[in-house]
């Protein structure tokens, strides 16, 4: 790719990613939420396979661990319901008291984070789990386009 | 500790596996030894809780509920608005039915994998699936929400897809897997499809009170088109004919202990496709009794007659899969056709569905023998054509034994599990037509033929000199073979205590019968 693309694609490469995870993190408070805004920061990980940013190749690694990461701080959110007096499998364990304990006002609300209980924490490990997800699968695909023979046009400076 | 985990075992049946699956994702390709630890432990925990589940389930005969994220022991429609708004496992007689052989079998078919998949490389991905295809199907038997269905359907269609691929075998396992996973998303669309038609009318995902709402009123045009969406669906996902095709290409393709177990993840769909079609479309049942009768009768016919004709062992075994599943619609067929009849029939439904419930169970424990039998024949002699293969019995007196054993169970010879059950359906369907009857003879004589082939052609005769040196398989292998026999014959030398205490509450559920 042009010199134009591979800056441009550096330049917007952050911005996705803090847009991405700025609707994983509100997930409660607003539309979106964990899987939303895990592909729109996958689509931060497209946009260097695809540009063909050297960068790209040394974070398919850390994408696999996303993956497991996230699949496992989701399914302990799970867990900790069963942790809670009386509670059951994804019993919301953190709300009603504590620091996350308030619930999220109807309408308008002020945006506090902290609100929702293991919710919100639920939506951050979807949020990752989904960035690790889509962006295996994309790296899965370059390979797959690789294996066609058709190195060159991926251009991926390796 | 105990009640705790008795009240939360529900849950902790899909649970276990899904962590365990998770870290061993994470582990990788390190630590083979604690991997292949962490992959026993976690089908076995989620296999005592499913087991825990439907024991109890018959033991007490009451349904056990189980609802996400509620206060421990509240029931589905324990709010204050009174509605049914969480996710909701149901564990009743049919499901704790349908939970004892997949446990078993997750159990079983995971530890020949274990021993034949040693030589295989990619065992850092072949387990998690594993792990995830068995949480997948421990969800469609318990789970009382029609989207929760559709979740664990696509699990299972998804990790089944991938690990009818596991081994690429020139091209041909990737091509089955493919195909499997273009057929099992149009199914799960369709079924989408047909879940938000029942959404968007009743606002109600839980699977009884929908019940409730579908017959509360003449069926409108839009139940109709769902009943078909989801029905369709479930048919093509349980391999039934017309829409057959992947069956013989995924589970002759798939490694021996992955076929074995991907027939139980089928079985589950055809669960939760008699589930349906007795508990939401009652009003229906006369149509739905006749197609199934149909799709049934067909099915016995088409898939036998391939099965004939075929020279590779394990997809002869897979074309009659589809020929067993097809006994089963036509028990459930024939008892559908029944529930809407007069009321001296009720007990008559109830006995004809019992019989393909009976059937279903059997064929998932002798089929997965056939099926781990032939791996473990094609793992020894790297063949798998029954032209080539040739007096095994000599070298291979264990896997033969329990090959024979489920060959005439399959067969219906008594005193097997299988003359048990194909017994109690040509009886009742004889009830119905003697059409049927003679249909599921003349495919029960077919059946024993193809076997005797098979069973002669791979393990009689003279001893062939390139087989001189095959060994015995592994003890792990061997072992799930053996219980499976065992069981086999178990089950055909005690049919009534099976039908007694487990099949007429299971057919009871639906056909409202009393037993």
């Amino acid at each position: 790719m042009s010199k134009i693309v591979k800056t441009i694609a550096a330049l917007l490469f952050p911005a996705c990613l803090v847009f991405g995870a700025y609707v994983v993190l509100h997930g409660h408070l607003t539309p979106g939420g964990g899987f939303q805004g895990g592909a729109v920061m996958a689509t931060a990980a497209a946009l260097l396979l695809v540009a063909g940013i050297p960068l790209a190749s040394k974070h398919e690694g850390r994408y696999h661990a996303l993956e497991a990461l996230g699949l496992g701080l989701f399914l302990f959110f799970a867990f900790v319901g069963l942790g809670a007096a009386s509670g059951s499998f994804f019993f919301n364990a953190l709300a009603s008291h504590g620091f996350f304990g308030q619930a999220v006002a109807p309408g308008p609300n002020p945006g506090n984070l902290h609100t929702s209980g293991t919710i919100a924490w639920m939506n951050l490990a979807v949020g990752i789990e989904v960035l690790g997800g889509i962006s295996v699968i994309l790296y899965a695909l370059r390979e797959a386009a690789r294996g066609e023979g058709d190195g060159k046009a991926e251009g991926d400076g390796k | 500790m105990i009640a705790f985990l008795q009240l939360h075992a529900p849950a902790l049946a899909v649970a276990l596996p899904l962590a365990a699956a998770i870290l061993l994702l994470a582990l990788g390709n390190h630590a083979k030894r604690l991997a292949g630890f962490l992959f026993l432990a976690g089908l076995l925990s989620g296999a005592c809780f499913a087991w825990a589940t439907a024991l109890r389930v018959i033991a007490t005969g009451t349904p056990v509920d189980y609802v996400f994220g509620a206060p421990a022991g509240a029931g589905p429609l324990d709010n204050p608005a009174g509605i049914a708004l969480r996710i909701a496992f149901r564990v009743d007689a049919l499901g704790a039915l349908c939970l004892l052989p997949a446990a078993l079998l997750s159990c079983l078919a995971g530890h020949y994998s274990c021993a034949s998949e040693r030589v295989t490389t990619g065992g850092a991905f072949f387990r998690p699936l594993f792990l995830l295809l068995s949480a997948g199907v421990y969800g469609m038997l318990s789970t009382g929400d029609l989207f929760n269905f559709f979740v664990f359907l696509e699990i299972t269609s998804l990790s089944g897809a991938a690990l009818a691929a596991y081994r690429v075998d020139g091209g041909l396992a990737t091509e089955a897997g493919f195909k499997y996973a273009a057929l099992s998303s149009l199914a799960t669309m369709a079924y989408l499809l047909g879940a938000a038609l029942l959404i968007a009318q009743y606002d109600a995902l839980n699977l009884r009170v929908l019940a409730q709402a579908l017959n509360s009123h003449a069926p409108t045009a839009l139940d109709t088109m769902a009943m078909v969406c989801l029905l369709s669906a479930l048919l093509l996902k349980c391999g039934a004919f017309p829409l057959h095709q992947w069956v013989p290409d995924v589970y002759s393709r798939a490694p021996g202990g992955v076929s074995a177990f991907l027939l139980v993840s089928s079985q589950a769909s055809l669960y939760a496709l008699f589930r349906f079609a007795f508990a939401l479309f009652p009003q229906f049942a006369r149509l739905n009794g006749a197609l199934l009768l149909l799709a049934g009768a067909f099915s016995m016919f088409v898939g036998v007659t391939a099965a004939l004709a075929q020279h590779d062992v394990k997809r002869l075994i897979s074309h009659h899969a589809v020929s067993q599943t097809g006994y089963m619609l036509l028990g459930a067929g024939a008892g559908l056709w029944w529930t809407a009849g007069a009321a001296g029939e009720g007990t008559l439904a109830t006995d004809a569905l019992a019989s393909g419930l009976f059937h279903m169970v059997n064929y998932a424990l002798y089929n997965s023998l056939l099926f781990l039998a032939a791996g473990a024949v094609i793992a020894a002699t790297k063949r798998r054509d029954l032209d080539e293969l040739g007096g095994l019995g000599h070298r291979m007196p264990v896997t033969a034994a329990c090959f024979g054993l489920g060959a005439i169970a399959i067969a219906g010879l008594p005193p097997l599990s299988g003359f048990a059950s194909k017994w109690g359906l040509y009886v009742t369907s004889f009830r119905l037509s003697p059409f049927w009857a003679v249909v599921a003879m003349a495919v029960g004589l077919m059946t024993l033929a193809s076997f005797v082939k098979v069973f002669h052609s791979v393990f009689l005769g003279p001893q062939k000199e390139e087989f001189a040196s095959v060994e015995e398989a592994p003890k792990a292998m061997t072992f799930p073979l053996v219980v499976l026999a065992v069981l086999t014959v178990l089950i055909g030398l005690f049919p009534g205590w099976t039908f007694d205490r487990l099949l007429g509450p299971a057919a009871a559920v639906l056909t409202g019968g009393a037993q």
